[in-house]
Formats: structure tokens, C-alpha cells, sequence
């Protein structure tokens, strides 16, 4: 029989498998402390232990990677000798449990990432998942909204990064488990990132930062878990950001790498201290030894297993050389920070923690990192699928082309988030070429002829339909967003948000969205250099859709190439590159366009359906669009380039007329034999990829279409700008008639409008 | 000894985060609130032999830094 | 000339004033560190935007109590250009070098938006290169820019033409809509009774490159090198 009965190893999380593991690594039974450090590292937070093995098949290599995964965050050489750094990170149960401070601490929490890599961050973006605005969770959800959006505003704005993109969407199935996916950028030199390593036996560990206390014990476990009921009651364990503490934290790290006696360094987030001493020692191939009396504390009585597991906030732990204290010291002390020496480095390969000399626990790191259990969860295809690909547009009554753009347009998802980014500081280190409009983000990097544009994609609903293709999509988007902007894209960071992986149908949906992301990865030439699992995304047993979200990064060689997604002047031709319709090319006409409004923004908003098959994906043609985009930008030919996604080909168009200065446009689509109602719906409003409407003074218009010959890509000719209308045409029939100022006001109200009612 | 120092806008100043208060409360249906105003609240701990001069820190240190003058006024209270 | 950019912990506008001085102006210009007391024989004196201390207490409260205030008190009070921006002017507020105080924006929400402001007074060094009425694109980005003063004080600010930057629409005019915070009479930026002291809530150092999408924050700038060049001058 164990020293803890299973009540205790429930709240630990830990299965009695486990708990026989732990025994069979120490040989002995644990102590309570050893227990809880066990269940914070193998919890599958810090261990991926469901994910681990899948992970292993996305490609993480490339020309330009400089560190893939296994480090607090992934690198890309981006020429001059500079490095962008970057990751993306959930914060969902926190944000679900106190929106602010949950958002907040997210959002410091990827900063630290960064920063530990030795690079200054200059830019933030975030992807977040929201229930419906309305109905009868809706005063919740604008609630959740508006922490959430406050949080994220309250730590970015003041610790001086600029927010410069991302993207939100509403969906019903967020209402009890929002999402809230942090992702951020930072610059090194190349040759100077630093790792998160352990060594030189009698080195000095040193604890800076913020004091510890009891907040955000069992974090890790409880991002593990699914809520209930009773998940309100587990408030106490969300921290509290101090984005003042942070900054402080920041500039005094990077002031100390500038020279070369910090061995390595790394933040304590998820699991605190236990996390970092052990990685930094197993990383190190060393031992850790500390005493936790030397932990600077901000209660009292706090016990050697609390001060183990606290995930307060805004803390790190560093390695430095022996001799080189006194250094160190006056540098923190330069930004009023304490840094307490806590412990050195061993040769011992164990995590040794004593508590006044005495030992409380004493575990190979090898044990709590390496050897952490790896499961091959069983997958089963849902019965759901069966069901959701049925769609019979017959039973349906088709809406007239512009009373649905309307009533897209003014959908929470499509809708202008300048309610959102107008909080978002997205100007700060005034390198913002691209104004945040959720679209792709693009920063200049100073010193440098360069910029670098940044863009996150997901649709849940796509990989409710097929987390295949669906995770596909995502990549796909997120590269084409960068690639509007002006850039190649040269490294991708990924979030997987899932339900619980030990039901088989989740972790089928896991399997195939890995798979898909990896085969659409290998097929643009993306290398994934890091990210994050987020599993057990469900409430009352009710799991949120499958929702990976990736993040993009590319780089333009000439800044003053960087484009916006806007039409510049009337009178410009505009171009659609790519499958010419909605439906993709090779979708069949007629009764099948099902096919093009599969899994659309149009069948959910006009008709309530989540159904069909998800929009039509090549990507060999995703690909050469790619390469004709850095082309056609490098050669100064675009004035303005918006890719095809929510909402259509419609929406697209409309959005480019918006932030414009009122330059509307004139469109006819090509019709093709004789359509009915349908095909023009799916010409307007599918979500075929590969897809993207640019604009280009009429001079451009021929060596434009030369090029696109030249890299296979179709394009055709569809329009002008200009007028104070959106005018579009289907074959020459009206479709769309709307003066584009009404659409625009339409479509720019709309969101701040949930927030202008009483937050009853 | 403990002194507690109140500090709240002046009334001459609007108060933007009160008045959103109030509005949500009479949305909410509490119409038998009226004004609300909001401040902040501070707890020291002074190591001062009396009260009186417990109270005449916590004064000085309102007047130099917890209060803005300009916008803001302060009550203090003092334990014992 | 040199400008000084004075850096508080949690100042976060201190590189893109020094990048505007420095690789925008072509001005020599240098950080000062604010427990430091000399300001390295700068000309001007720039306070940045940030959160000073974290500016949990109130914006500025604490950065007045930092050493290198006294000196830029010192400057200031001997006739030398000090321009606060954003979180500067909060401090210049709390320091008492200038007038009044900051409240919440009326919406309670942090606002980064591009906004007009029309150039009230040119008799300032920040502002003797624009023409009077010019309506210069700033952005701002700030969540505490409600500018408050009591009704004396804001006569006596009016009456000596010390509110040198309004809040107008894009035709110059101030309207209840151009304000984006509610601070009263639309002030956005006023100075002391000496004019060598200016603040103001909108981020000039934002827009000094048309990449960034606004040139118009330049005047301010390219104003203090002319002022000074002209002090220079003087026999």
C-alpha cells in the first residue's frame, strides 16, 4: 500500500500507473513534496505526455532555424546576424477563471519566454476564441471580453510592447472555455541566444524577481483537468501579473547578457521553481541543489511544497559563473531587483531541495524531464463526421448577396476590431509599418533594411469539420497573410487547443490536425520551431472544437515593400489570384456547390449550419501563390493584396475598400454556364484557400499577369477601384450594390456595439 | 501602529469610474443607490510611539505622495 | 545639439524619443538614467512615455521623487526646453512644473488611435516652426489623459495662451467628438508660464517618418533645434 492513499494522488492528478512509476524512480516511497513535484512535471501542462509522440512529426528544421523546439522559445535567422525569436502560448483556463489577470499573466508569461532567449521583444499578437456575444451566455462572454482585451491592453501597454495583430472569433462552442493563445517576437543577435542550461559544478543559482506566494499552486495541474462546477472554487490559483516587476526583470536580463557571465537562464511559469531547476538541470546534464529558506517569500509559514509549486509571477531563475557574483548583483540592484542566491549547480544530476539544510526532496531530474511518462492515447474517428458533411442546400432559402454581406460584415467575427486593437498599444517602439487591423501585423526591424511581418490563423470550425484539411487551412492562411504583407514566410510556431485527449475521439482530432499541419508545413517549406499543447479544453464535459492556431513569421528584405491590406488609390485594377471562385477550381458546378459553403462564416450566420465539407485546399497552388506574392511585392507591383478567408471573396473585397479613405470598387465575377442562386452564393461567400484580391495601377496590370503566368498561378482581371460604392456583379447580373460608406459604418460599429449595453 | 488612509476624488472632480458603477448598479435594478464614488484605500504600519503621531505620518505621507492634491482629498484613521 | 532622454525604470518611449532625436533629427542625443543627477549638458530635455514606476499609486506620482528631477527641475526653472510626452507630461503634472492633474479616460478604456490636434500657440520652442491653427496627425496612447484643472487654474492657463495643443476635428475645429478622453476645453498639451516647459498626452516621437504613417510630430523637434539655434545666435 502507498504512503498516500488515491484521494491524495487525485488531487495530484497522478494515476496509480503513475504513482508506481514515481516509486519505480526513486526507489522509495515519495514524500509529499517529492509527490506534488512529480505531478506538476508529469502533468501534461509541463510533460506533453499525450501529444509528445505526435509532435515528434512535424518538421522543425530549415536553412534558417537556429533552435527548434525544446527551448523556452524557437529561433530563424533573419540575415544580418539577427535572430527573430518568437513563440505562441494558451492561457485558456486562467483567462476562463479571471479574465484580466488570466489574459495579463499570459501574456507576461510569453514575454519571459522571450526575453530568457536573450532577444528584446517588439512584438505581440494574440488569437482568441469567445462564446457567442448574445443569448443566454452572452452577458458573460462580453464580460470575459472585456477582461480579457483589458488584460492583455493593462501588461503589453505597460511593459512597452506594441500588440500589432491577431485575430478573434465567436463561436458557441468557447462559451464555457475561451481561448486565449499569446503569441510574441522578439530580436537577438544570432550568435548570442542564450539557453536555458544548467553547468559548472558550484555555480551559483540565483532566484530574481518578484517574491513568492501561495498563487497559481497546482496550475500546470489544473490547466490539466477539465471544469466543472465547482472550478470556480479554484480561484485562489490564478496569479497576479506585474507588468512594472516584469519590465524591470527585462531590462536587467538583457543588460546581464550583454556580457558573459550569466551559464543560463529561464523563467519560472508554468510548475514555478520545480520546472525550471529541473529543466535547467536535466538540459544542463547536471544537478541542481537549493534551499528553499533562501526563496524570497511574500507570506509566511509557506511550506517547502507550496514554495516547490507557486507559480507567482514575474520570476526567474539563472545560472551564473563562480566569481562573477558581485556583477551580477549591481546589475540587478541597478534596477532596484534582488536577486537571492538560492543554490548551486551539482554534479549530482538530481533535483536536490532542502528547506534549512534539511532535504525535502531529492529526485533525478532525469526522472522529472526525460523519463516522464509518454502516452500513445487510443484514437477513434467521431460519430459526429458522419453526420456534419451532409449538407442539402435545397432545404435551405437562399439570402440575397448583399443582405448576407450585411449581415456578415456586422458578425462579431468579421466585424472591425477596433474596439480591441484601439486599447492595444501597437505603436510603441514606433517600428509598426502595418497598423494592427487583425490582419497580418508587420514591424520593421531597426538597423536593418528588414521587416517582419507576423500573422495568427485558426478555424475551429474547419477542424470540427475536418481537423485535417482544417489544420491545414490554418497554415496555409496564416502564411498567406504574411505573404500579403509583403513577406516569405520563414518559421511558424503552433497552439493546439484540444479537448481531453483520453477520450479517443479527441485525440483522433489531435492526431489528424498534427498530421495535416505537418503535410501542409513540409509542403510550403514552413519549419515549426516551438509552441504549445493545451488540452482538457472542456466544461461540464462539453469539449471547444479543435482549434490549432499558428503563428507565422516572415520577413521582408525591404521594409519599404510592406503592404497593407487596403486599396491606395481609385483607379486602380483589381486582380484575383487563384482559384478564380469560392468553390475552388476543382469543385464541380451546380448541385455540388455545397462543396464551395462547406464549413462558411455564410452558412453559420444566415443559416445556422456548421456543416459540409471545409473549403477546397492546393498546396501545390498555395505554394506557387506564395512565391508570385514575394515576387510581385519585391518588385513593387502590388499597392495593396487581401487573401480570401471568413466571410469569401466578398468580404475580402469590401474589407479592402474599408480603412481606405472611401475608395470603393466596380467587380464582375466571371459566371460560368448557367448559375443558379447557390453558385453565386459560393462564388461570393465560399472559403476556398489560396486565394488572395490585390490592386495595382494600371501600368502594373500586364507585368502582374506576366508573372502570374510565370509562377502558375491563374489570375484574372475582375475590376477597378474607385466610386463610393462596393459594386459587384456575378456574370454581369447585380449582386452587391451598397455605397460603401453605410457598409463600412456597418461593419466598423458592430462589435463596440455588444459593449455600449449595461453590463448587467 | 496602524493607520488607514482613505483617499477619494474631490467632489468637485467627475469621477468616471463611479459613475460607471452607478450605472450598472441602477441597470442591475439597485435604484435606491444614488452617487457612487471610488478611491482607494491604504493600511500602514507605522512604528510611532502614539496615535497622534502615527496620524501625523500618515498625514505627511498622503500629503507628499497617496494623494494628488490637486485632484484628490484623504481621511485618516487610526487604530488604538 | 543634444537632447536629453531621461529613462525611469518603467519608461518604455525612451528609445523611440532617442531614435526621432538621434536618426530622425540627425541630433546628438543621450540617456539619463534616473537616479542619475546630470543631464550631460544636453540642450533639451525630453521626459518619455511609460509607466514610470508601474504607476500603480497614480501616473508620475513616484518619478517626481526620482534624484534626476531635481536637476530637470533646475533646467527647467532656468529657461531650458523640457517637453514631457504622454507619461513626461503626467510627471511634469505631478512635479508641479506644470498645472493640474490626469484622470481616467471617460470611457475608462486605454485608447492608441491617430488623433488631430490643432497648434493653439507657436511661442514655444516646441512649437515656433508651426504655423498657428495647423492641424497636425498624432497618435496617441494613453489609458489616463482626461486633463483636469480647477476653473481658476484653467482661466488663468486660457487666459495667458498656455493650452498649446487642442483636440480638434480634421478640419481644426474642437469638438466634443475630436476628444478622446474627455479632458476639458479639449486641452491635449499646455506649458508653463515661462513657455520653455510643454507637455502633452499625444506621442509626436510616433510620427516623425511617413513609414509610420504621419510626418506631422516633427515640428516639435525640428521647433527646439531652431529655438536653440537661434538662442546660439544671440550676440
Amino acid at each position: 500500500m502507498s504512503a498516500h492513499d488515491s484521494a491524495v494522488l487525485e488531487r495530484h492528478g497522478l494515476k496509480p500507473d503513475e504513482y508506481d512509476r514515481i516509486v519505480q524512480a526513486l526507489g522509495r516511497e515519495p514524500s509529499l513534496t517529492e509527490l506534488g513535484i512529480f505531478s506538476v512535471m508529469w502533468s501534461e501542462h509541463c510533460s506533453y505526455k499525450s501529444s509528445r509522440i505526435h509532435l515528434k512529426k512535424l518538421p522543425t528544421r530549415g536553412p534558417r532555424v537556429l533552435q527548434g523546439p525544446g527551448e523556452n522559445a524557437g529561433a530563424v535567422d533573419i540575415g544580418g546576424g539577427l535572430a527573430a525569436v518568437f513563440k505562441i502560448e494558451s492561457h485558456n483556463h486562467p483567462s476562463f477563471i479571471e479574465p484580466y489577470q488570466g489574459a495579463a499573466t499570459g501574456v507576461g508569461g510569453i514575454i519571459r519566454d522571450i526575453f530568457t532567449m536573450g532577444a528584446r521583444p517588439i512584438a505581440l499578437l494574440n488569437s482568441l476564441r469567445f462564446g457567442p456575444m448574445d443569448g443566454a451566455t452572452g452577458a458573460r462572454t462580453r464580460r470575459t471580453v472585456e477582461g480579457v482585451v483589458a488584460g492583455i491592453a493593462g501588461y503589453g501597454n505597460s511593459i512597452g510592447i506594441p500588440t500589432i495583430g491577431g485575430e478573434i472569433a465567436f463561436e458557441d462552442c468557447y462559451a464555457g472555455n475561451p481561448l486565449v493563445n499569446v503569441m510574441c517576437l522578439g530580436i537577438a543577435r544570432s550568435d548570442a541566444l542564450v539557453k536555458g542550461n544548467a553547468g559548472g559544478v558550484g555555480n551559483p543559482v540565483y532566484y530574481v524577481g518578484a517574491r513568492t506566494g501561495r498563487d497559481g499552486i497546482h496550475g500546470a495541474t489544473m490547466a490539466s483537468a477539465e471544469f466543472d462546477d465547482r472550478s470556480a472554487e479554484k480561484r485562489p490559483a490564478v496569479q497576479v501579473g506585474d507588468p512594472f516587476m516584469e519590465k524591470l526583470l527585462l531590462e536587467a536580463c538583457l543588460e546581464l547578457m550583454k556580457g558573459d557571465a550569466l551559464i543560463g537562464v529561464q523563467d519560472m511559469g508554468a510548475a514555478g521553481l520545480t520546472c525550471a531547476t529541473s529543466e535547467m538541470g536535466a538540459r544542463g546534464g547536471c544537478g541542481i541543489e537549493i534551499d528553499v529558506q533562501h526563496v524570497p517569500q511574500r507570506e509566511t509559514g509557506m511550506t517547502p511544497y507550496e514554495i516547490m509549486l507557486s507559480e507567482s509571477q514575474e520570476r526567474m531563475l539563472l545560472v551564473v559563473k563562480r566569481g562573477r557574483e558581485a556583477e551580477v548583483e549591481a546589475i540587478f540592484q541597478k534596477w532596484d531587483l534582488h536577486a537571492a542566491r538560492i543554490g548551486s549547480v551539482t554534479e549530482t544530476g538530481l533535483l536536490q531541495v532542502k528547506s534549512r539544510g534539511e532535504t525535502v526532496a531529492e529526485i533525478p531530474n532525469a526522472a522529472l524531464v526525460d523519463e516522464a511518462p509518454v502516452y500513445d492515447r487510443p484514437t477513434a474517428r467521431p460519430r459526429y463526421l458522419d453526420e456534419v458533411h451532409r449538407l442539402d442546400l435545397e432545404s435551405l432559402t437562399p439570402v440575397s448577396p448583399q443582405q448576407a454581406l450585411g449581415s456578415l460584415l456586422s458578425s462579431p467575427t468579421i466585424a472591425s476590431k477596433r474596439w480591441v486593437y484601439r486599447q492595444y498599444d501597437h505603436m510603441v517602439r514606433t517600428n509598426t509599418l502595418v497598423l494592427a487591423g487583425m490582419g497580418a501585423g508587420v514591424v520593421r526591424v531597426k538597423g536593418t533594411p528588414r521587416a517582419l511581418a507576423m500573422s495568427t490563423d485558426g478555424n475551429g470550425r474547419y477542424c470540427y469539420l475536418d481537423p485535417r484539411r482544417g489544420a491545414m487551412l490554418a497554415l496555409a492562411e496564416a502564411a498567406r497573410n504574411v505573404a500579403c504583407a509583403g513577406a516569405v514566410p520563414i518559421g511558424a510556431t503552433n497552439c493546439l487547443n484540444f479537448g481531453n485527449p483520453e477520450k479517443p475521439d479527441i485525440m483522433w482530432g489531435l492526431v489528424e490536425a498534427i498530421e495535416g499541419l505537418s503535410d501542409a508545413c513540409r509542403a510550403l517549406d514552413i519549419p515549426i520551431t516551438g509552441g504549445n499543447v493545451s488540452l482538457y479544453n472542456e466544461t461540464d464535459g462539453r469539449a471547444i472544437f479543435p482549434t490549432p492556431v499558428i503563428g507565422v513569421v516572415g520577413l521582408i528584405e525591404d521594409a519599404s515593400c510592406a503592404l497593407g491590406r487596403s486599396f491606395r488609390a481609385a483607379g486602380s485594377e483589381i486582380v484575383l489570384l487563384g482559384a478564380s471562385v469560392g468553390r475552388g477550381d476543382a469543385e464541380p458546378k451546380g448541385r455540388a456547390a455545397s462543396a464551395g459553403l462547406g464549413g462558411s462564416e455564410y452558412l453559420k450566420i444566415l443559416h445556422g449550419l456548421i456543416a459540409g465539407d471545409v473549403p477546397h485546399l492546393d498546396l501545390e497552388a498555395e505554394r506557387a501563390l506564395l512565391a508570385l506574392l514575394a515576387k510581385a511585392t519585391a518588385g513593387r507591383l502590388l499597392l495593396s493584396a487581401h487573401d480570401c478567408s471568413d466571410g469569401g471573396l466578398a468580404v475580402t473585397l469590401a474589407e479592402s475598400a474599408f480603412d481606405s479613405g472611401g475608395i470603393g470598387c466596380l467587380v464582375d465575377l466571371p459566371a460560368e454556364g448557367a448559375m443558379g442562386e447557390w453558385d453565386v452564393l459560393a462564388d461570393l461567400f465560399g472559403e476556398a484557400g489560396g486565394r488572395v484580391v490585390v490592386s495595382v495601377a494600371a501600368g502594373s496590370l500586364g507585368p502582374l499577369m506576366d508573372l502570374a503566368a510565370e509562377c502558375g498561378v491563374p489570375a484574372r482581371r475582375v475590376g477597378r477601384t474607385g466610386g463610393d460604392r462596393i459594386a459587384v456583379t456575378v456574370g454581369g447580373r447585380a449582386a452587391i450594390d451598397w455605397k460603401l460608406a453605410d457598409a463600412e459604418r456597418l461593419w466598423s460599429e458592430a462589435l463596440a456595439q455588444y459593449f455600449a449595453r449595461p453590463a448587467a | 501602529m496602524k493607520a488607514r488612509v482613505f483617499v477619494t476624488l474631490k467632489p468637485s472632480v467627475l469621477d468616471p469610474q463611479g459613475r460607471t458603477i452607478a450605472d450598472a448598479l441602477h441597470s442591475m435594478g439597485y435604484t435606491g443607490v444614488g452617487d457612487v464614488r471610488q478611491g482607494k484605500y491604504f493600511e500602514l504600519d507605522v512604528d510611532a510611539p502614539s496615535a497622534d503621531q502615527t496620524r501625523a505620518v500618515a498625514a505627511e505621507v498622503a500629503d507628499k505622495l497617496l494623494a494628488n492634491p490637486v485632484i484628490e482629498s484623504y481621511r485618516i484613521e487610526v487604530d488604538g | 545639439m543634444k537632447f536629453a532622454v531621461v529613462v525611469f525604470p518603467g519608461s518604455n518611449c525612451d528609445h523611440d524619443a532617442y531614435h526621432a532625436a538621434r536618426h530622425v533629427l540627425g541630433q546628438d542625443a543621450v540617456f539619463v538614467w534616473h537616479k542619475e543627477t546630470s543631464l550631460q549638458g544636453a540642450d533639451a530635455v525630453i521626459l518619455p512615455g511609460g509607466f514610470s514606476h508601474g504607476d500603480y499609486l497614480r501616473t508620475g506620482a513616484i518619478a517626481r521623487f526620482s534624484p534626476v528631477m531635481n536637476t530637470v527641475t533646475a533646467f527647467a526653472r532656468g529657461g531650458g526646453p523640457v517637453l514631457g510626452i504622454c507619461n513626461g507630461f503626467q510627471i511634469l503634472l505631478e512635479a508641479g512644473l506644470l498645472p493640474g492633474a490626469m484622470l481616467r479616460n471617460k470611457d475608462l478604456k486605454f485608447h492608441c488611435e491617430h488623433v488631430h490636434l490643432r497648434v493653439e500657440q507657436t511661442d514655444t520652442p516646441f512649437t515656433l516652426r508651426a504655423p498657428v491653427g495647423q492641424t497636425l496627425r498624432i497618435p496617441i496612447a494613453h489609458g489616463e489623459g482626461n486633463y483636469f484643472a480647477e476653473p481658476d487654474v484653467l482661466r488663468d492657463l486660457e487666459a495667458s495662451r498656455r493650452v498649446v495643443f487642442r483636440y480638434c476635428d480634421t478640419s481644426g475645429i474642437a469638438t466634443p467628438g475630436s476628444n478622446p478622453n474627455g479632458a476639458v476645453n479639449n486641452i491635449a498639451g499646455i506649458c508653463n508660464e515661462g513657455r520653455n516647459v510643454v507637455g502633452l498626452m499625444p506621442h509626436p516621437e510616433r510620427a516623425c517618418e511617413p513609414a509610420l504613417g504621419s510626418a506631422d510630430g516633427l515640428v516639435l523637434f525640428e521647433s527646439v533645434v531652431s529655438a536653440l539655434a537661434a538662442q546660439a545666435s544671440l550676440p
